[in-house]
Parts: C-alpha cells; structure tokens; sequence
C-alpha cells in the first residue's frame, strides 16, 4: 500500500519547523510504524538528505523511548500500544498520516519528531525512589502485600514515562505520569515510609517544569500505551492533600 | 499559614479551589431552582414567597455577598488556570484528536463559564435590580416581571438566550460535578455510585427544570 506523510521537520531546539510531505510506497500492513519510517529514511539518505529523526529503543512496548502523534492521536489510533508496537495494517492505503513530536512546552523539540523529556527526569529524581536499603530479593511473603495493593501497585508500575500522556492532554499535564509512580510507592510497605515528601516534591517539581493543571478530561488514559488509569491522578490528590495538611 | 498558600498556589491546590467553590455555587443552584419552581404552581404564592425574603433583607444580604465571594475566586481561579495552561501547550497538533479522546463539555469549561457569567450579569441587571426597586416600592407584582415583561419572557430573545445560557451551565456541570469529586480523590471510593447519581440531578435535572419554566413562559404561557 501506499501512504503520504505530513512530517514535522526541524532542525533544532532554536529553529521554527514545518510539515513536509513524504510519499511512501510499497508499504506492507506488516511493518510496524517505525520500520516504514526506516524505510523511507534510507531512500531519503540514498537521496542525500537528512533523514527524520525519531526516538526508538526497544521496539517491543517497555523502554518508554519512542511516541510521536499521528493524526492528532499519540502512538497512533490504536489503543494500549506504543508508536513501535503499531503496525501498517491500522491504516489503509492512500491514507494521510500527521506525524508531529509531543507539543508540550515543558518538551521541546530537540530534532524533527524528538522531543527532550529531561522534565520527567527531574521529577522522578525529586522522589521516585525509595531511599531505604532493600537488600536482596526477599523470601516470597516475608512482607504481607494484600493481593489488592499488589495488584494496583504493578498496574501503576507498568508506566514507562514515554510522556504521552503530556502529549494527549490539552493543559500538558504530567498528572497521569506522577499520578502512576506516586501510586506504585504509596501502595507498597516500601515506598510508605517517605510517601508524603515524595507527593510534595513530585509535584512541586511537575509544577516548576511547566506542565499544565489537570482538568480531569481523561484525554491521557484513553492515550496511554499502559492503559494506566486516573484513579492513579485521584490517589496522587489525596497523597498530596494528606501529605500538604501535616 | 505558609502551608496554606503554598497549597493554593499548587496545580493540585488550584483545582481544589475549583472544585470547593463550584460545588458551593451549585447548592445555591437547588435554592434558585426551588424558588422558580413556585413559578409553575401558583402565581400568588411566588409572589408572597419573593416578597417575603424581601423581609429577610440582611439574611440575604449576607447569603450574597457569600456567593459573589465564590464566584470571584471561582473565577479568577478559573482564568488563572485557562492561562497556565495555554503557556503549558502553545502549540496544539495540526490535527486535533477532537472528542476521541475527551468529551466536548471537558474541553470548554472555560467558554461554557464565560458565557454563564455573561448570563449572570444580564440576569442581576435585569431581574434583581427590577425586583430591588419593586422590594423598595411595595410592588409585589413579581410574577408578571418574571413571566409577561420584555425584561422577563415576555421577551422571546430573552428567553432564547436563557436557554442557551442554561445548555452552556449543563455542559460545565456534566464535567465540573464529577470533575469534583475527581479532584477531591473520591471518585474511586465506596461513594461512586451516589457521586454518579448526583452528578446527573445536577447536570441533566436542575438545568432541565431551569430551561421546562423558559420554555413554558416563554413560547406557551404568553400565547
Ligand atoms: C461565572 C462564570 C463561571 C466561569 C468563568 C467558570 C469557569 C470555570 C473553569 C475555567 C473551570 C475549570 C475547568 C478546568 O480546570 O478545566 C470551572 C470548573 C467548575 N465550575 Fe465553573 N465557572 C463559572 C460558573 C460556575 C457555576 C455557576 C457553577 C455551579 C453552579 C460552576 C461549577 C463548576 C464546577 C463544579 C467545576 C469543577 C471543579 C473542578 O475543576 O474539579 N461554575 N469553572
Ligand atoms: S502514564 Fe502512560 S502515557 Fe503517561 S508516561 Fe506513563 S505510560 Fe506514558
Ligand atoms: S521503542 Fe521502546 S517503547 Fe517504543
């Protein structure tokens, strides 16, 4: 099949992009996204031009590395997957796909569809830990975990920070993000000890990069390639509410 | 005290604010509604009910000062945050994802606000200042201001705008009411299920009470 792309270039932070069209042939339904990007980067680099820019890793759905927006949806229409994990056959031939990086202020445009998302880094480092020695792996059980908070830890665990969330919501809120990974320690023995200074900080920080005030849409858990829910962003208010009263 | 404004001035704090204040300003909904509902039943005890509370003059003094208060922070707040959030997201996608991801009353609560308060400034400088004179002048006609005037729904554009105005504080209330309690932290609880229910008396009954008089005075009542 054949597709037309409308793909943000840029060349740096400081520059101002645009959308330059690209048409690729010979697309299989059985390529994922990014090896149809490869495909038509290579014929661009045989071409002497730059190729297009964009963050990958893994390419199996777990590194939280890759995300762009296609046609106003980030990682594409298909729900619960990463950009890597989206494959050719959920488009039809002749379509036109709108490929733009996350627009966010707090992420700016590194290079075409790359975006820097040192913010998120900063905001884990202001509490997404726990500062306790955990030792080896202990013995199965040797902490009583209802089967309840277990389970809702791992669910808020599986975030993997790719920021799509941010790139979904029209405030630019990374409530979903701090929402999942207050959630994951709050629930847990382990991360209870420093739960209220990790609610106050993550957010103070989230606040001073430049995300926006969640307005409750719910635009990030309908994007989120982890389907990760806001309950997380409603437990993250009574951490920080619990947390700001004492 | 420090605690306090750091809280305030929080994404979270915000929304709080937000939400305390809009859920206040939607009791006062139940009291208005209850009020105009005697429209619909008998003329005259409107009219003894409203010439009543002309009585109870420092009583609601107070209860409006109270409101005015809320609508102030609700708004500043309110416009506080549209602007924030437009500095966070200056440049949306080319293509917008529209109501895929996120329903149309969550996205305009900021148009759907403006245009309540248009509303409420017409209302009070037509409706209230009218009956603050007729308070001072022993006129207790009310009935007829509110139901055969031109500044009441003798007027079809008044009337028009009215219901307009009411679909718009429909829309803010759809999200604003469960957005609440989202931002409360309670829309997980035990209590979903009342929350759920009260959001519909809210958002669905209260505004379609509000529009049934509209439109009863103006497009039957008058003819
Ligand atoms: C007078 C004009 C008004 C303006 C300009 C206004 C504006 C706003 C704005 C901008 C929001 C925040 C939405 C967001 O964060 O995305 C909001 C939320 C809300 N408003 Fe209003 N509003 C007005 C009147 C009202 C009235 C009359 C009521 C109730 C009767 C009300 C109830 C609410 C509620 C319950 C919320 C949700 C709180 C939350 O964010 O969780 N508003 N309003
Ligand atoms: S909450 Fe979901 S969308 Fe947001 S960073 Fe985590 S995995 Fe990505
Ligand atoms: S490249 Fe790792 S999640 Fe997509």
């Amino acid at each position: 099949m054949k597709v037309t792309l409308q793909v943000w270039r840029q060349k740096n932070r400081t520059t101002t992009g645009d959308f330059v069209s690209y048409d690729v042939e010979n697309v299989s339904g059985d390529m994922s996204f990014f090896e149809m990007l490869d495909m038509l980067n290579n014929s661009l680099i045989s071409e002497g031009e730059d190729p297009i820019s964009f963050d990958h890793d893994c390419r199996e759905g777990i590194c939280g590395t890759c995300g762009v927006s296609i046609n106003g949806r980030a990682h594409g229409p298909l729900k619960g997957v990463t950009t890597c994990q989206l494959h050719m056959r959920s488009f039809s031939d002749g379509d036109v796909l709108v490929v733009e990086p996350w627009r966010a202020s707090a992420f700016p445009v590194i290079r075409d569809l790359v975006v820097d998302r040192t913010s998120f880094d900063k905001i884990m480092e202001a509490g997404g830990y726990v500062s306790i020695k955990t030792g080896g792996t202990p013995d199965a059980n040797a902490i009583p975990i209802p089967k309840f908070d277990a389970e809702e830890a791992m669910d808020s665990a599986s975030c993997i920070g790719c920021g799509a969330c941010v790139a979904s919501c029209k405030n630019s809120s990374a409530m979903l993000f701090v929402g999942a990974k207050v959630s994951q320690f709050a629930l847990l023995p382990q991360g209870k000890v420093e739960r209220k200074e990790r609610a106050l900080n993550m957010v103070a920080t989230m606040d001073d990069e430049g995300f926006g005030n969640c307005s409750n849409t719910g635009a990030c858990e309908v994007e989120c390639p982890k389907e990760i829910s806001i309950i997380n962003i409603a437990r993250l208010n009574r951490e920080f509410f619990k947390a700001s009263f004492n | 005290m420090a605690w306090f404004f750091k809280f305030i001035n929080s994404s979270i704090g915000k929304k709080f604010i937000m939400a305390l204040t809009g859920l206040l300003l939607s009791l006062f909904l139940i009291i208005h509604l209850g009020n105009n509902l005697l429209l619909l039943v008998d003329e005259d005890i409107f009219n003894s009910l409203v010439g009543g509370l002309g009585g109870l003059k420092p009583l609601v003094r107070v209860i409006e000062v109270l409101l005015a208060i809320l609508f102030m922070i609700h708004i500043i707040n309110g416009i506080r945050l549209t602007i924030q959030n437009k500095k966070s997201s200056p440049q949306g996608n080319k293509v917008n994802s529209g109501t895929e991801t996120a329903s149309i009353s969550s996205q305009t609560m900021a148009i759907s606000g403006i245009t309540i308060l248009a509303f409420l400034i017409f209302h009070l400088r037509t409706i209230w200042v009218k009956f603050q004179e007729m308070h001072a002048s022993q006129d207790h006609e009310f009935f007829n201001v509110v139901a055969e005037s031109n500044i009441g729904f003798g007027n079809i554009w008044i009337t028009i705008f009215y219901i307009i105005a009411l679909i718009l504080l429909s829309m803010h209330l759809k999200h604003g009411f469960q957005s609440a309690f989202q931002t409360f932290g309670l829309s997980d609880s035990r209590y979903k299920t009342i929350i759920n229910c009260i959001a519909v008396f809210f958002w669905f009954v209260i505004p379609g009470l509000f529009i049934t008089i509209a439109i009863y005075f103006g497009f039957f009542f008058n003819n």
